[in-house]
């Protein structure tokens, strides 16, 4: 009984507030993603140009950490 | 007559004019004076023990490259009364408007953990614990932040400001040659020619001027503030008065430890203070104040940079202006983000040393981002109207921007990989 309580109040906790708080959340970060959803400026040419090159320096850098992660786990420095 | 009164006319003038800049004096001064951090202290340090007065020129000339980045915040945010992580989240869509958010929080709290280091490290040359600096330092600044009133928090964060002018005295109190300072510092020069260490310090230099939260701090403290399109010549000002202000502290820092430090390896301002605190107990004492003057004045503003972000993008009231009932979330987040990053120090054993690297890393990720982001909102007619950058804007920023860019790449790569360089 005494264990069974325990998991009620697990239950009560993680299923009640806490799981109220990752619902309401997750409820924010798509409304966020639907008020911002169109980009309220149009773009020039110029500037679609530089965030593709911003979009590739990005992915070159995230590259060069994760082989930085791979050397380091494999004993290199 | 005449004359007298021409006189008195332009002196009422004169008082006028500073009463309307006090007034509105405040982020640009505090965001750049704030950019002499911990981490910033250490670097000057090290570079005036490395090179003596060899690199004043340099820093001299950051003070105009942080300056053009900046007073751009300043039209952005009077424009369109909204921070940055705001307007890129409008003017760009969710995925960079995320990015930006997560990563700037990110690196936020790394920077705010190097800061705790910084202010417990100079408290413990005076014998203070780790444990009371971190709790007094996090109640201090709730404390100022609590006031309910975004100029009460300004002004308090202007006197530690002007406590950052410290090293000017501590300077002073070495009657160093001048001759020699203009001498060895003004000419452009390359001390040992161009090797890389030389290449390793300038980067640092250039990363520790302009760092991704500063960009989005003005323009939110600009907007808390706020100001409006007609304080703009005023906003350009205050920021032009702080660029000055930051170089005279980097300036003092070099000739401080270039006279005392020269040909030493500095690895920390505290231990720079403390090397001195042998030989010139005063100047060392200031050096350690300083240190933790600029630590606190880093913290803050960094923390409250998060807390304006993150209430701008979910809605949150985010006012400094707000009590803490009336904007509940925001002065959590700045609360917790001072908790955190505060403990991290007290752990034995933690990552400190990895955690400064991982900064310089983490920050480059973001710095191109968010300069990109100034550029093109800047040149957006639809925004800015007639407050849209001129071709001589563009030519001075787009220049400064692609430098920045390039240098602080590298410097994250040689962080990444040390001996990248030879």
């Amino acid at each position: 009984v005494r264990g069974g309580n325990k998991m009620i109040g697990f239950k009560k906790v993680f299923g009640g507030r806490i799981g109220n708080i990752i619902r309401e959340s997750t409820g924010k970060i798509r409304s966020i993603n639907q008020r911002y959803k169109t980009p309220k400026i149009n773009l020039t040419g110029g500037a679609k140009f530089a965030l593709l090159l911003l979009r590739l320096y990005l992915i070159f850098l995230v590259g060069l950490l994760v082989y930085k992660f791979w050397t380091i786990i494999h004993g290199g420095t | 007559m005449d004359l007298l009164s021409k006189a008195y006319f332009n002196y009422s003038k004169l008082i006028k004019t500073i009463k309307i800049y006090l007034l509105l004096a405040g982020p640009g001064m505090i965001v750049m004076i704030a950019d002499n951090d911990a981490g910033g202290i250490t670097t000057y340090a090290a570079t005036g023990a490395k090179f003596g007065f060899n690199l004043i020129w340099f820093l001299i000339l950051l003070g105009p490259v942080a300056y053009f980045v900046q007073e751009m915040t300043v039209r952005l945010g009077a424009v369109t009364k909204h921070g940055h992580a705001e307007a890129i989240f409008s003017a760009f869509g969710p995925f960079w408007g995320w990015f930006s958010l997560l990563d700037l929080t990110l690196v936020n709290w790394l920077t705010m953990v190097t800061e705790f280091i910084g202010m417990t490290a100079a408290l413990s040359i005076f014998g203070v614990p780790t444990v009371i600096t971190v709790v007094i330092v996090i109640l201090m600044m709730f404390g100022i932040v609590m006031s309910g009133r975004y100029w009460t928090w300004e002004k308090i964060t202007m006197a530690f400001c002007l406590l950052n002018l410290i090293y000017v005295p501590a300077a002073i109190l070495l009657h160093p040659s001048v001759g020699d300072i203009l001498e060895a510092g003004i000419i452009p020069n390359f001390p040992g020619g161009f090797h890389s260490e030389l290449f390793f310090l300038l980067m640092a230099n250039i990363g520790t001027t302009i760092a991704p939260w500063m960009i989005f701090f003005q323009q939110s403290a600009v907007v808390d503030k706020n100001m409006r399109e007609k304080d703009i010549p005023w906003g350009k000002f205050d920021t032009f008065v702080g660029a000055i202000f930051t170089i005279i502290v980097a300036v003092g820092v070099i000739t401080v430890a270039g006279t005392l430090l020269y040909g030493m390896d500095i690895q920390s301002g505290a231990q720079a203070a403390k090397v001195i605190m042998g030989t010139h107990p005063w100047v060392g004492t200031l050096l350690a104040i300083g240190l933790f003057d600029a630590g606190f004045l880093g913290a803050i503003c960094i923390a409250l940079t998060s807390s304006w972000a993150f209430g701008e993008v979910f809605g949150w009231a985010h006012s400094l202006n707000y009590k803490v009932k009336e904007a509940f979330w925001f002065y959590v987040f700045f609360f917790l983000g001072l908790v955190t990053a505060g403990t991290v120090v007290l752990i034995p054993g933690a990552p400190l040393v990895l955690i400064t690297l991982f900064v310089q890393v983490i920050a480059v990720t973001l710095l191109p981002a968010a300069l990109v982001f100034l550029i093109i909102l800047l040149n957006n007619e639809e925004i800015m109207g007639k407050y849209k950058n001129t071709l001589f804007d563009n030519i001075a920023n787009i220049t400064i921007v692609v430098g920045i860019i390039v240098i602080s790449s590298l410097y994250g790569i040689s962080t990444l990989f040390p001996n990248i360089f030879g």
